[in-house]
């Protein structure tokens, strides 16, 4: 691949210099952070108010471990895919709507080797998120609750971080396929829920990137889920078929030479 | 002759726009070749061709001898490409644009570093390379975009409109760097500027609604299209023998036109020699005092609008 490393170093400093890996890991240490932290202090919080006005008292259970593990999931879930979503949008459009595509596209630099530097990029980028946001989590639970298995944890996250990059590949299909930013997001989000709606039936939520929370809740509790091997043979090949078509389509594209 | 660049029925259309209709044109190689023609003529379409950026609808052509459609890739080691309004990397400092270009062709070390420098000097461009692009102005960009684009001493060198955001003194430097390729690299430059044109190129191409018009060195495009012209600038307040003479000269027989603008009156000669001849005698019969008489160079503006205002966009627009 003509120029993959040079382009790679390139879209990685980018990624310094334009604060997106920044404001990535802000977002998901802050999730990190707050997920226990309102698993532990929400009961409390609602106890303090005490009853209501017409006598009313809500009995809350004591949180626990898997109250944080919840809720870390809970909000990757939320805000972690729409970050997942939105980071990619501008990777490729951008690039064709300002012209530098076409600026760097004739020099020796592939097509693959320019998509695939872009896709190392994002996902370098969602993985220091995700591992910073599961560090923070990992470390507020066990202060907070009692620590829980390393390994079980671990391996919650890498399922947490390949859900966020089968979503944030929609998005990137989305950027290689359009000129603008607007619309590749439009793409994403319409990914996002296409696969929300068919996760609503039970028998095929297994086979979307949102089948994988599931199981990594368990695995960070340190359970055994059912349907694990099939919910990352699944992920895995949307995620290769929205790559696939992203290079595909980006092969024989027409770029344009300035805005 | 060596080719550098060679188009064969090369055409391009958008929908129902014919952009560009069945080139055929060679540009020999070490030539600074002048692509010519007003806007929406096919020059921008004709340099994305031929850099890989679109695909033809039909014919062919090759760059160093490489195919641009089916050896994209190798066409891309032999060639650098300058855009109209240059956009890069923002965030980057000139210095760093150029050695990302540089990495890219395989510079590497002392080779780069050195090479990198002498470009920034020659574009003028040393006392800013540390700033971020972000903030050039769009002259700075456009002499940004010459620099990168000389870093790998390419073989073919394709400039679209290299000088139009340039003020005077930074056209003068630009046109300058261009011409002293001249012999080390091919370039191919598309302007609607004539003045540029006649300053560097040695050959020049017109094309208009997508078609190439002519193809041929300046100086024989000048001999061969321009109309020889004379020109008459007359003492003030003669303005009745002015319109008198404006009239004898459209009965002349070796006049193509006549046009007066207050004390100037400029004559196109179908026959030179007797223009020469004759004009004079037209003027002293009706007691006409001159300030001046010339015969004015022919340019290559006169071609230029003879030979676009000749080709009428019924003719060549594909039905």
């Amino acid at each position: 691949m003509d120029g993959f490393a040079i382009f790679l170093r390139k879209e990685l400093r980018e990624t310094l210099r334009t604060n997106r890996l920044l404001v990535s890991v802000a977002i998901f240490a802050i999730l990190g952070i707050i997920s226990p932290l309102t698993a532990k202090y929400t009961p409390e919080l609602l106890k303090s108010l005490g009853p209501g006005s017409g006598g009313v008292t809500i009995i809350l259970p004591t949180p626990t471990v898997k109250d944080a593990i919840a809720q870390f999931i809970k909000n990757v879930a939320g805000t972690g895919i729409f970050v997942a979503v939105l980071l990619p949008m501008g990777l490729v459009a951008r690039e064709k709507e300002r012209g530098t595509a076409a600026f760097v596209l004739t020099k020796p630099l592939s097509r693959l080797a320019f998509l695939t530097a872009k896709l190392v990029s994002l996902g370098v980028t969602l993985t220091i998120g995700v591992a910073i946001g599961a560090l923070a989590t990992y470390w507020y639970t066990a202060l907070l609750f009692t620590p829980t298995s390393v390994g079980g944890f671990f391996a919650a996250s890498l399922l947490v971080l390949l859900s966020l990059l089968v979503y944030a590949s929609f998005t990137f299909l989305g950027s290689t396929l359009m000129s603008t930013q607007l619309p590749a997001a439009g793409i994403g989000l319409a990914g996002w829920l296409v696969v929300s709606i068919l996760g609503i039936f039970p028998q095929i939520e297994q086979y979307t990137p949102a089948g994988l929370l599931d199981p990594a809740s368990q695995l960070a509790l340190g359970l055994t889920p059912q349907h694990l091997w099939v919910s990352i043979a699944a992920s895995v090949a949307l995620l290769v078929v929205m790559l696939l078509l992203a290079v595909l389509s980006f092969r024989r594209q027409e770029l344009v030479t300035n805005a | 002759m060596e080719i550098a660049v060679s188009c064969r029925g090369l055409t391009k259309r958008y929908g129902d726009v014919l952009a560009l209709d069945a080139l055929t044109l060679d540009v020999p190689a070490g030539a600074v070749f002048g692509i010519l023609g007003p806007n929406g003529a096919g020059k921008t379409t004709l340099l994305r061709l031929l850099t890989g950026l679109a695909h033809p609808t039909a014919g062919e052509a090759t760059v160093a001898g490489l195919s641009v459609t089916t050896q994209a890739s190798a066409v891309h080691r032999h060639i650098s490409f300058l855009d109209q309004s240059p956009q890069y990397y923002s965030w980057m400092s000139g210095r760093e644009l150029v050695t990302f270009v540089g990495e890219l062709f395989g510079l590497r070390g002392q080779e780069l570093s050195t090479r990198v420098d002498e470009v920034l000097a020659l574009t003028g461009l040393a006392d800013a390379a540390s700033r971020r692009i972000g903030g050039y102005s769009g002259g700075m960009r456009q002499r940004l975009g010459l620099a990168q684009a000389l870093v790998n001493g390419p073989e073919v060198l394709f400039l679209d409109e290299p000088a139009s955001a340039l003020d005077p003194a930074g056209r003068h430097e630009i046109l300058a760097a261009i011409a002293s390729l001249r012999g080390t690299a091919t370039v191919c430059m598309s302007t609607h500027i004539l003045a540029d044109v006649e300053r560097v190129c040695d050959t020049v191409a017109i094309l208009n609604h997508g078609r190439l018009l002519v193809t041929a060195p300046v100086a024989e495009l000048q001999e061969r299209y321009a109309q020889p012209a004379f020109e008459l600038e007359l003492d003030a307040g003669q303005g009745a023998a002015a319109e008198q003479l404006v009239a004898a000269l459209r009965a002349e027989p070796w006049v193509g036109d006549v046009a007066r603008q207050g004390d100037i009156v400029r004559v196109i000669a179908v026959d030179t020699a007797a223009a020469g001849h004759g004009i004079l005698p037209l003027v002293a019969a009706r007691g006409i005092q001159l300030q001046r008489f010339e015969r004015i160079r022919p340019d290559l503006e006169d071609s230029f609008l003879r030979l676009t205002a000749a080709s009428a966009p019924e003719k060549v627009q594909a039905s």
